[in-house]
């Protein structure tokens, strides 16, 4: 059955689109995108009066566990808690079990995605083998099947020069490089952001400077070889005025932060909660601000949740022991809706950063509503006021530190390939 | 007057009346031990339980002759001979502990937040008896108690706290409590083991330890603690004692009256000199009886009279 997407606000930063508009899907594909298209017996109208249409939300940053950690998360469950944020697709990261540093590995990923049919699922390769910083993966054999980007996610990059062969091989193939960022030396045994809190409550901080440098190191790295290199998970003031530098020197930089970079500060860690242990950590309220200018003038180009689902085996435990990791399938639309709230950015830049821009740094044919396009759709309605739970979770972590927000805007509808798979309307 | 919460875990939460009344409790608990019969029979029938992750001496014994002197069951759990052993988490642990029914729990561990998280989860009060480089809360109390026994009061004293205050949890504690009653504290220690921003928390902070002592009511000498400092953070033992150890030269930049303490156990010759840990200005064993007393004074707080 075709459906009709009518009466909606549709806003497309791809095509510069911000109007009332009516959207055919047939089959997969996008077929019509005008003003006014009327209701016929071919096709399923649903109406979307007051609502906001936006291309499929891309987050480019996810673990999904599996293979190895199924009892994390699965491809399936990752994926359904995608849509039922308003993903359309998500890239995961390779800390799987096998690593995802050769073919079969990424083979398995998609096919898992095939049968769980809910989000575009795109996998992200390792960079180097076993992700130990010592021998590349086989990048081209990994793009042939189906990796779209490569990183040591959560095992930062040591070797300088392997790093310089890492951008050099993958820009010649095409593929992005994604950086987790921090120089090992400085955060040693680090568990928090350092700094007064930390002091305060004795737990082993992690300097802003150990991101600040590393940081520094890639996009030197880029610069110098004239290719391209994508910062994951900004959490510091240095590390974008890093990035904001060289964009302005023309060097091909991209940045991603991620929701709680701009909602929490490591004031929350004086409870010792474990929600909010990841890597790297929620830094400072002058950090915070930092990143809302950042994403305010352009500097942070996307967001991304680092969804990074535990079990209470790793979680229930001493702070210090905790593996670091929050979920934000499920609410990290939500909480960027804040930065609209508060005036940081437009909805259509928040759109921008959450798909338009996500598909252009990945290079995948996604992020927009253009006819013919891949009908990947979210359907926002950034009224609906609701609170978070994480026991009504699809993801099978817990590890939420917005349990009890109360929260406004939601994803209601999300379509993906023309098919509905997340609906909360009537 | 009571305490407002059913645990002791740091004493950043703790309020200065609340303070004062440990310590008055204490004062006229120390007695106890002084009798020939060191036993009263107010807590009877209430069960404490050391849980202590960490290797302790004095901690653990005077808690639990504390509670003995009040007539509790004290049972003591160290983890090398527990279900921890086998793996059980802190959790878990503390769950099993708590269908026991104990009154008290007293938990020390190396994990920062470690007594906070299983505080959350039970009923039961739970005693922190130090946590990772937090809080130390019986120690700082049993070190004001031993100087307002000696000085009258805490306010306008200035203390001087010398060592590696990085790793210190009673450095920490003692900073939230002499501050909150009124004194003044100077930091002194190498720079490498001076946590950032720590002045903020109300001290001054000085590089060379003859600034920080010049002057002072009490100096406190930490004990440094070369197992948690891991490689790297100072050149030597050598080094650190010829810039930082307390001896004799030293003692006479303070005051005339000065009183000498340390949270023991004791590295002769690296932070103190022996005959100053001894000598005339030590207040150091007194400290450790007022431990028991600050202890007993908890234990009474929390389970007597309920």
């Amino acid at each position: 059955m075709n459906i009709l997407l009518k009466g909606g606000r549709v806003i497309d930063p791809s095509q510069d689109l911000d109007a009332p508009m009516d959207i055919l899907i047939e089959g997969d594909r996008i077929a019509r995108l005008e003003q006014r298209i009327e209701p016929a017996a071919d096709r399923e109208t649903v109406d979307l009066d007051g609502m906001i249409v936006s291309p499929g939300l891309i987050d480019m940053h996810t673990h999904l566990r599996e293979p190895g950690f199924e009892y994390k998360e699965t491809i399936r469950s990752g994926s359904e808690a995608a849509v039922a944020g308003g993903f359309t697709a998500v890239a995961c990261m390779a800390n799987t079990e096998p690593v995802n540093d050769n073919r079969s590995v990424t083979e398995f990923i998609l096919k898992q995605a095939r049968l769980a049919d809910m989000a575009h699922v795109y996998p992200v390769a390792a960079v180097s083998r076993e992700l130990q910083g010592e021998r590349l993966a086989e990048f081209g054999e990994l793009k042939d099947a189906g990796a779209v980007a490569l990183s040591d996610d959560g095992n930062p990059v040591e070797d300088s020069g392997l790093m310089r062969r890492t951008l050099e091989y993958a820009y010649s193939l095409g593929m992005p490089v994604m950086s987790h960022c921090e120089e090992r030396g400085l955060a040693k045994g680090g568990v928090m952001n350092e700094g007064l809190v930390s002091t305060q409550i004795g737990l082993q901080g992690i300097p802003s400077i150990a991101e600040d440098i590393m940081t520094v190191r890639d996009i030197a790295i880029a610069g110098y070889t004239n290719t391209a290199i994508h910062i994951s998970h900004v959490s510091t003031a240095g590390s974008v005025q890093a990035v904001r530098d060289a964009k302005r020197r023309g060097i091909n930089v991209t940045a991603e932060t991620a929701p709680h970079y701009f909602a929490l500060t490591d004031e929350s860690l004086k409870g010792y909660s474990t929600d909010f242990k990841m890597y790297p950590p929620l830094r400072t309220g002058s950090d915070m601000a930092a990143i809302r200018t950042g994403l305010a003038d352009g500097t942070i180009d996307a967001i991304a949740s680092d969804h990074a689902p535990h079990s209470s085996i790793e979680k229930d435990v001493e702070f210090d022991y905790a593996a670091n990791g929050i979920i934000g399938l499920e609410t990290s639309l939500a909480v960027s809706l804040l930065l609209v709230t508060e005036g940081v950015l437009s909805l259509s830049d928040l759109i921008a950063k959450m798909s338009t821009n996500p598909a252009a740094i990945l290079k995948i044919p996604k992020g927009t509503l253009q006819v013919g396009a891949a009908a990947d759709i979210t359907v926002i309605d950034t009224a609906k006021a609701w609170t978070v739970d994480r026991q009504r979770f699809r993801s099978k972590g817990r590890n939420c530190p917005f349990h009890g927000w109360q929260l406004k805007g939601k994803a209601v509808l999300t379509i993906v390939d023309g098919a509905v798979k997340y609906s909360e309307l009537g | 007057m009571k305490l407002s919460n059913k645990d002791i875990l740091n004493i950043e939460d703790l309020s200065v009346d609340e303070i004062q009344l440990i310590l008055d409790t204490a004062e006229s608990l120390k007695e106890i031990s002084a009798r020939k019969i060191k036993k009263v029979p107010t807590l009877r029938g209430k069960t404490v339980i050391n849980l202590f992750y960490e290797a302790s001496t004095r901690t653990r014994t005077s808690f639990e002759i504390a509670g003995k002197r009040l007539s509790a069951d004290t049972v003591n759990i160290s983890t090398s001979t527990s279900s921890v052993a086998k793996g059980e988490t802190l959790v878990d642990t503390a769950k099993t502990l708590e269908s026991m029914n104990p009154d008290v729990i007293v938990i020390r561990h190396s994990a920062s937040g470690a007594p906070h998280i299983i505080a959350g989860l039970l009923q039961q009060s739970v005693i922190n008896a130090g946590d990772g480089k937090h809080e130390h809360p019986t120690q700082a109390l049993l070190d004001m108690m031993t100087i307002r026994e000696r000085r009258g009061t805490l306010a306008g004293l200035k203390v001087a706290i010398v060592g590696d205050i990085e790793h210190s949890r009673v450095a920490r504690s003692n900073i939230h409590g002499l501050t909150k009653m009124g004194a003044q504290v100077a930091l002194s220690g190498p720079v490498v083991m001076m946590p950032r921003h720590i002045e903020e928390m109300g001290v001054t902070v000085h590089n060379r330890m003859e600034d920080a002592i010049r002057g002072v009511d009490v100096i406190m000498m930490l004990r440094i603690q070369f197992e948690r400092q891991g490689t790297a953070t100072f050149p030597s033992m050598r080094e650190y004692s010829k810039y930082y150890c307390l001896n004799g030269d030293r003692i006479g930049l303070a005051r005339d009256d000065v009183l000498i303490m340390h949270p023991g156990p004791i590295n002769r010759g690296i932070e103190i000199a022996p005959d100053i840990a001894y000598g005339p200005y030590s207040v150091i064993l007194d400290q450790v009886a007022n431990g028991v007393a600050v202890r007993m004074a908890l234990l009474y707080l929390l389970a007597g009279g309920n």
